[in-house]
């Protein structure tokens, strides 16, 4: 076993001990929203002509869920290991910026992805899925997991105190994946406001994620996978350099 | 066979502080090393530098040859350090812990990282806590998990930095035996601490620290006898004291003391106080011990570095 396979195993571990917040919480806010806005909205919206609101909602609400879920295992971590002090367990073996880097976005991965399979359990009863095309959705779900463990690596690193991280969540986070197409088509948007959407990566997440359900889009799923992937090049660059540099965490 | 660790010309400024000045030393395999210094000297920022856990400003750093930084697995791999803070991971129990931290130097589970791990466990007396959770511990048992926590991954060379802080009488000396016999075994220890007692009877060899300098560095035996020596310390039964007193000695509550070098003098010390008809109602020979050496180099009063 490798430093960064424990480091990964550690990671895992942690937030599997706390399941009950970690995973169930999560899973029940979702099912809250389905109940709340699909008996809402239900017989008011149709998306695609063949897809039922509840059914649309669906995926949108295990992707949104997938991708907070991946942001909050990274970046609660760091932040409560480096308040408390205990970061330095994993800073004095010899671990690699590299792997430090794969095994803090590796678990937010898992983490993302073990809500996003409760979610997805959870509320799969409510409409009826057909997985059109899976390898869409097991490529959104790992890109998008990865984009946001790495932000999550990033809020961690930077944040000194937990209200910088939840200012972080809730004015960067929060409006990227709430106005990305959760819970409306961007099209039944106003011009303008689809324009804006274009600028959201996490639209894009989304998006490619529905592809995969419904064979339907906003835009081509191939188009989304380069946004998405291009976010992810960017940010691991922007975060492996931060951890070559030591910022924040040797010195 | 390179040094143990080898610090050449380290510096580190934090804003307008600078915790290192240009520190230089070196620790030979083997050695009980004493680090001391007041509170804010540079022990514990030349400690996190060694570990890699800050980098210097200039300067470099090696552990058993191995550069901390450009050679930095291996470095890290010869080096253990108990931290000066209080830290541990509440979400795992005590094994746990220990567990996780050898994986993390590359140690597979197998029945001789569980052996060692028990022997840690057994040697610091935390066997029947090996179950519990790290945040039921209390903050001396928790200092014995990152004592073991150093060890697990069975380093060459050993830096505690005030591993006996708020540490019972009975841990610490079960703690000293156990480094003491890891010290016997060839590892190399590097110790700071403020209980300049326990300094003393434990380190071979010593570097004091002060602003971010070495100021002071030798063997404990040469250091004690580069103090002031030996003092003679008497009281008075009454009267004037004599002229002998008032020139070499100093008074305290009426508790003179004059300093010596060699025990021969006592004699003549003696004699010039019985010709000037003194009567001496408590007298006692006063051996130099770490704490005076310590308060004269920090007064600047004693011999600057021999590196
Ligand atoms: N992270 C930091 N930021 C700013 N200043 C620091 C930091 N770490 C240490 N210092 C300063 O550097 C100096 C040396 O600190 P250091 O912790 O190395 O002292 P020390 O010898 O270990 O003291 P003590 O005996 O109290 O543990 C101090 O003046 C301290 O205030
Ligand atoms: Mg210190």
């Amino acid at each position: 076993m490798s430093g960064f396979t424990t480091l990964l195993y550690k990671e895992v571990l942690r937030f599997w001990k706390v399941g009950f917040q970690t995973v169930a919480a999560p899973v029940l806010t979702a099912m809250l929203y389905l109940l709340i806005f699909s008996h809402v909205l239900e017989s008011r919206v149709r998306v695609y002509d063949t897809v039922s609101y509840t059914a649309f909602l669906v995926p949108g609400l295990v992707m949104m869920s997938l991708l907070q879920n991946a942001f909050a295992n990274s970046s609660s971590s760091l932040i409560q290991s480096k308040v408390t002090g205990n970061i330095v367990f994993v800073l004095l073996p010899p671990i690699s910026y590299r792997e430090f880097y794969g095994a803090y976005v590796l678990a937010a991965i898992v983490r993302g992805l073990v809500v996003g399979a409760g979610v997805l359990i959870a509320t799969a009863w409510f409409a009826p899925l057909n997985f059109e095309q899976p390898l869409w959705v097991v490529v959104f779900a790992i890109i998008g997991g990865a984009v946001l463990g790495s932000l999550g690596v990033i809020a961690g690193i930077w944040a000194d105190k937990f209200d910088q991280l939840a200012a972080f969540q809730n004015f960067l986070i929060m409006p990227l994946t709430f106005l990305s197409g959760v819970f409306y088509s961007i099209h039944s948007l106003p011009p303008f406001w689809q324009q804006v959407s274009h600028f959201n990566p996490v639209f894009y997440m989304i998006d490619g994620f529905r592809y995969g359900f419904f064979g339907r889009s906003d835009v081509s799923p191939w188009q989304s996978l380069a946004v998405v992937a291009c976010c992810l090049g960017l940010l691991a660059a922007l975060t492996l350099t931060m951890l070559k540099s030591g910022y924040k965490l040797r010195n | 066979m390179p040094p143990a660790i080898r610090v050449h010309q380290v510096a580190k400024r934090y804003g307008d502080v600078e915790a290192l000045a240009g520190v230089d030393l070196e620790i030979a395999d083997g050695e009980f090393f004493g680090l001391l210094g007041p509170n804010g000297a540079g022990k514990t920022t030349l400690i996190s530098a060694l570990a890699g856990l800050v980098r210097p400003d200039s300067g470099t750093l090696e552990v058993m040859g191995h550069d901390v930084q450009s050679d930095y697995r291996n470095a890290r791999r010869m080096l253990g350090v108990v931290p000066q803070e209080l830290v541990f991971d509440p979400f795992f129990s005590v094994r746990e812990t220990l567990q996780i931290q050898a994986g993390y130097f590359g140690i597979a589970k197998s029945p001789a990282r569980e052996n060692w791990i028990d022997e840690i466990l057994e040697n610091l007396d935390l066997t029947s806590k090996a179950g519990a959770n790290m945040r039921t511990l209390s903050g001396g048992m928790k200092r014995r998990v990152l004592v073991a926590q150093a060890l697990v991954h069975r380093p060459p060379v050993i830096v505690l930095d005030e591993p006996t802080a708020g540490v019972d009488v009975e841990l610490r000396q079960t703690l000293w035996q156990f480094i003491r016999r890891l010290n016997r075994e060839g590892n190399t220890i590097v110790l700071t601490t403020h209980y300049l007692e326990e300094a003393e009877s434990l380190c071979g060899r010593i570097a004091m620290l002060k602003a971010g300098r070495v100021v002071a560095l030798d063997s404990t035996a040469n250091l004690l006898r580069r103090c002031a020596g030996h003092s003679l310390r008497l009281r008075l039964a009454g009267g004037q004291p004599p002229p002998v007193l008032r020139e070499r000695g100093e008074e305290k509550d009426g508790l003179w003391s004059i300093v010596f070098d060699r025990y021969e003098e006592i004699e003549t010390l003696l004699a010039q106080l019985r010709n000037a008809g003194c009567t001496i109602d408590e007298l006692e020979i006063g051996k130099p011990d770490l704490e005076d050496v310590f308060v004269s180099v920090m007064q600047g009063r004693l011999g600057a570095a021999r590196p």
